[in-house]
């Protein structure tokens, strides 16, 4: 299969959107080109299946490679392992979904459904390129889109977050972008490619400088603490599909590039800076989970406890045992359909409701039936119950970190545990006063979901329930990718 | 010998052309600014042809391949300048005579390019300043035009003395001026290194290097439109060109004292042309200071000192010209219907003029350098070119510089796109003439990055 595709998929419908003429027109043509990411991202993954079942071990599959300024040793090479497929089917959903839920934005409909577009096309392009600087390009080409989208659809002081989202994204990449430009002239070879700088030795110094640079760097896209102030912000002034992308694709973004540039390709100082990484992601789950108590803004609450479900992933990545990373990945995934569905739910709500206050809600239940089944799925997903994709995910990164038998590891898997009975708190506490009780009287003549809302619901839903019912295609799907980078992690230090 | 002066040559006959069109007085200026621009694109297409190497005049004069692609990069933008800014030309009395000084301007340039030794490059340094100095001078009816003019001619005076003693103090411990045989003259003695702080000098004003910077946002502002963007785009391109090409291969031999003057400058120049720029009202004072940041980033490129620091700068300037003019010619449209000029006034521009608005946001997200516009690869190669000295202190200040610049230009698309405003500028009419500009910058902007063969062009 072609990985062009993926990228000439949503460049296609951008285009198109821009040459229609009215907002139902480009509201079809968006909606059948997320529709063909869908399909194309499940095809990806079948015949990546069919390869591996055919037994076909190459770490990266489908590659394809073209130069692109051969002076600077850059070239467009894409390849997709179980990881990045993860990823994209993802995407693909989120996409889809966002697109479904913004069907009723009147504003600059062309515009709006342009950059959401734009947004998916750098976010596929992520997921599958093979050369570091590519992957740069992709990296920036999302966090443009994401500003206009806040600024411009977005609510409550928008300026104020649009602005601190662009800068404190892209302070993030310009340290991503040292780093890549360290690993580039200090490799033996120079080059961007990944698997070549995977597999070559890069002296131990270098990498002691580099890994901070890019693992900082990228988490700042995934809520790294101390940089995690630009979540809350962002994701509450945020248009509904703005939320929906920035806290399931974009954040994954930050995960993605901590795992696979940072990890991967600088192993020798992963292991040294493991400590660091566990400190600090174990800060943000227990940080993320309290101040996500005391919100009572229903978006709030769902960007704070993304700061929390997001420490999992670091969590997952800085334990570097295989259970763990493979956790971090599923974990990323969930959370991706989670927090895509919890943001689409509020959005539903607050349309009809005019308020995100929990406390002025109540009662829902009884008007809107499917929009309060949808959000208690989601919250039980959230607090990780059972069957559900939240459950799974975080379950696999226990297991993994608890596979480290020091005693720091043990306290720290101790601790982020802990943070799951405030998770419970906080969500029960939040879907039962927004579901449960009398009905408010002014919500009395509310309507339930209309055909996209649900459309968009379901899908979501399915995938939360796939994932919780059937972890093992996904688990079969992602082992053998981490299986390699746990492989590269247990190279021993050459000693100079 | 007619080959390797082509572009001189053409230039000169487009000049003395104007001069006997001029004296006819027959021609409206309507079909005058037509006839320039049709002169101009062919002037531009021919420099794609019989291009040949070669030394004239016992090495005062030198071409080279590189030499003759920088010439043509300064071409297309002479004529883009002649489509953007159309509807001030129509309305100027002395159209033809800004086109003459322009084009002398133009010919001073080529000069400096392809000058072999101190005397040639100051000739020609001169000739390309002093009719800028004119064409800041020519909204006649405004006392800032003048007070430019004014500026622009004591500060070139004052940059042309300083030069004038360095090359003599170089003529005086070298004991020769030409390009080819100086650097074995050059050993880094402390005479020699005076004299070349001093020639430093003198580039650093043409360029609007900090401290050296002072002239510029005052003489942005009050110079018209054209001659600023002339100013911004054009004349720092051929100093940048020649620049480099002086520290490369003239003063090779004293890398390492120009390498940290280099950086240091350049740090400087980044951090307070982005500072002072965060607080401008005035678009021309705001493209001022965002282009004595550019030149910053340039000066990372050039710390480089190997022949990927030249390309990448070569390909900078070229990505520079169509972000920059697309964004002047952005602002002189508002200009010349509305005559405003601030930030403000364009809130809301998006609800009346989308067109302009996409170009202008094209432009900004390319100085910005943010994919997929070209300015994103342009200052990516530049940082690389500078990090392969390994100075990683360095480039991380001009990435973080990157960071602030974003903060302001998005300042103008925030007012452009997001800011409501009950009276937004009203529908512009942009004559065709400009609109084909403005759309030339933009594919320039879009396709310059993305198609990579540009880049090995140059190379």
């Amino acid at each position: 299969m072609n990985l062009l595709l993926l990228i000439l998929t949503p460049l296609l419908t951008a285009v198109a959107v821009l040459l229609m003429r009215n907002a139902t027109q480009v509201r079809w043509v968006s909606f059948i080109g997320a529709a063909v990411q869908l399909v194309l991202a499940f095809a990806l993954f079948f015949a990546f299946r069919n390869e591996r079942m055919a037994g076909n071990t190459a770490e990266m599959l489908f590659q394809i490679q073209y130069n692109w300024f051969p002076a600077w040793h850059i070239s467009f090479h894409l390849g997709v392992d179980g990881i990045s497929i993860a990823m994209i089917l993802l995407t693909a959903f989120v996409v889809i979904a966002g697109v479904l839920v913004s069907w009723n934005v009147e504003k600059m409909t062309k515009e709006f459904y342009f950059l959401l577009i734009l947004l998916s096309l750098g976010a596929y392009g992520f997921f599958i390129s093979l050369d570091l600087f590519i992957l740069f390009f992709f990296l920036e080409i999302a966090v443009i889109p994401k500003y206009l989208l806040i600024g411009i659809w977005g609510s409550g002081k928008k300026e104020y977050s649009a602005n601190k989202l662009a800068l404190m994204l892209m302070g993030g990449s310009a340290l991503v972008l040292v780093g890549l430009l360290g690993i580039y002239f200090n490799a033996p070879e120079k080059t961007f490619d990944l698997l070549t700088l995977s597999k070559s030795y890069i002296p131990a110094e270098v990498q002691q400088i580099c890994f901070p640079l890019l693992f900082v760097g990228f988490g700042v896209f995934t809520a790294l603490f101390p940089f995690h102030t630009w979540v809350p912000d962002g994701h509450s002034s945020a248009p509904t599909a703005g939320s929906m992308f920035l806290a399931g694709i974009s954040m994954k973004l930050g995960g993605y590039g901590c795992l696979r540039v940072a990890t991967y390709i600088l192993h020798d100082a992963a292991k040294d800076y493991s400590t660091i990484i566990i400190v600090l992601s174990v800060i943000a789950i227990l940080y993320g989970a309290f101040a996500t108590m005391m919100q009572k803004d229903l978006k709030y609450i769902n960007a704070y406890s993304s700061v929390s479900h997001c420490g999992f992933v670091l969590l997952g990545i800085g334990m570097m045992t295989k259970t763990s990373m493979t956790g971090a990945v599923m974990q990323m995934v969930s959370h991706g359909l989670m927090t895509a569905l919890f943001f689409a739910v509020i959005g539903m709500i607050y349309e009809r409701t005019h308020t995100r206050q929990v406390n002025e809600m109540g009662g829902l239940l009884k008007r809107m039936p499917f929009i309060g089944t949808v959000l208690f799925i989601v919250g039980l997903c959230s607090l990780g119950l059972p069957g559900l994709s939240g459950f799974v995910a975080e379950m696999t990164v226990f297991m993994g970190s608890w596979e480290r038998p020091d005693t720091f590891s043990r306290v720290a898997t101790i601790l982020s545990c802990l943070s799951l009975v405030v998770t419970a708190v906080y969500i029960l506490r939040a879907i039962t006063k927004t579901a449960m009780g009398p009905l408010k009287e002014q919500f009395a003549t509310l309507t339930d979901a209309r055909w996209n809302e649900k459309l968009a619901a379901i899908i979501l839903v399915v995938g939360i329930i796939a994932i919780g019912t059937a972890p093992f295609w996904l688990n079969d799907l992602i082992n053998p990718a981490t299986e390699i980078i746990k492989q590269h992690l247990m190279i021993p230090t050459p000693i100079d | 010998m007619l080959t390797i002066m082509k572009s001189e040559l053409l230039v000169t006959a487009i000049i003395f052309l104007l001069l006997f069109v001029k004296l006819g007085k027959g021609m409206k200026n309507e079909s005058m600014l037509l006839l320039i621009q049709v002169l101009l694109l062919l002037n531009f297409i021919a420099g794609f042809f019989f291009n040949t190497e070669g030394i004239l005049f016992d090495g005062m004069y030198q071409s080279t391949s590189m030499i003759v692609l920088q010439k043509n990069i300064l071409n297309l933008g002479v004529y883009l300048i002649s489509l953007l800014f159309s509807s001030w030309f129509k309305r100027s009395e002395h159209m033809p005579e800004f086109f003459m000084l322009m084009l002398s301007a133009l010919l001073g340039m080529f000069f400096l390019i392809s000058s072999g030794n101190l005397l040639m490059f100051f000739l020609a340094l001169e000739l390309s300043t002093i009719p800028v100095a004119a064409m800041a001078n020519f909204d006649l009816d405004k006392k800032r035009s003048s007070e430019a003019a004014m500026k622009m001619i004591l500060t070139s005076a004052f940059s042309s003395g300083i030069l004038l003693f360095g090359i003599s103090l170089i003529y005086g411990a070298t004991g020769t001026i030409s390009f080819s045989e100086l650097p074995q003259h050059l050993d880094g003695t402390p005479l020699q290194v005076l004299a070349f702080v001093f020639l430093f000098a003198a580039f650093a004003f043409k360029l609007s290097i900090v401290p050296f910077h002072l002239w510029t946002a005052d003489v942005y502002e009050g110079a018209p439109m054209a001659t600023t963007s002339f100013l911004s785009v054009i004349s720092k391109g051929a100093v940048a060109f020649i620049f480099i090409s002086t520290l490369y291969k003239v003063f090779q031999p004293m890398q390492g004292t120009w390498y940290n003057m280099v950086m240091i400058l350049s740090i400087a120049t980044m951090i307070i042309g982005n500072l002072f720029a965060l607080r401008q009202q005035n678009i021309k004072r705001f493209l001022a200071f965002s282009s004595i940041a550019q030149v910053g980033f340039i000066l990372v490129g050039i710390s480089s000192g190997a022949k990927e620091g030249l390309s990448s700068v070569v390909y900078f300037i070229l990505i520079y010209i169509f972000s920059n003019l697309a964004a002047f010619g952005v602002a002189t449209a508002i200009e010349s219907q509305t005559g405003k000029e601030n930030i403000d006034d364009c809130k809301g521009l998006y609800q009346t003029n989308p067109f302009l608005s996409w170009v202008l946001a094209l432009a900004l997200f390319s100085l910005a350098g943010i994919p997929p516009t070209a300015g994103f690869f342009g200052k990516l190669f530049l940082l690389t070119a500078g990090a392969s000295t390994g100075s990683y202190f360095f480039i991380t200040i001009a990435a973080l510089n990157m960071i602030i610049s974003l903060y302001y230009y998005l300042r103008v698309i925030r007012a452009v796109f997001m800011d409501k405003n009950e009276q937004p500028v009203e529908k512009i009419k942009i004559d065709l003439s400009a609109k084909l500009g403005l759309t030339i910058c933009a594919a320039g902007i879009v396709l310059v990055g993305l198609l990579s063969w540009i880049y090995d062009y140059i190379q």
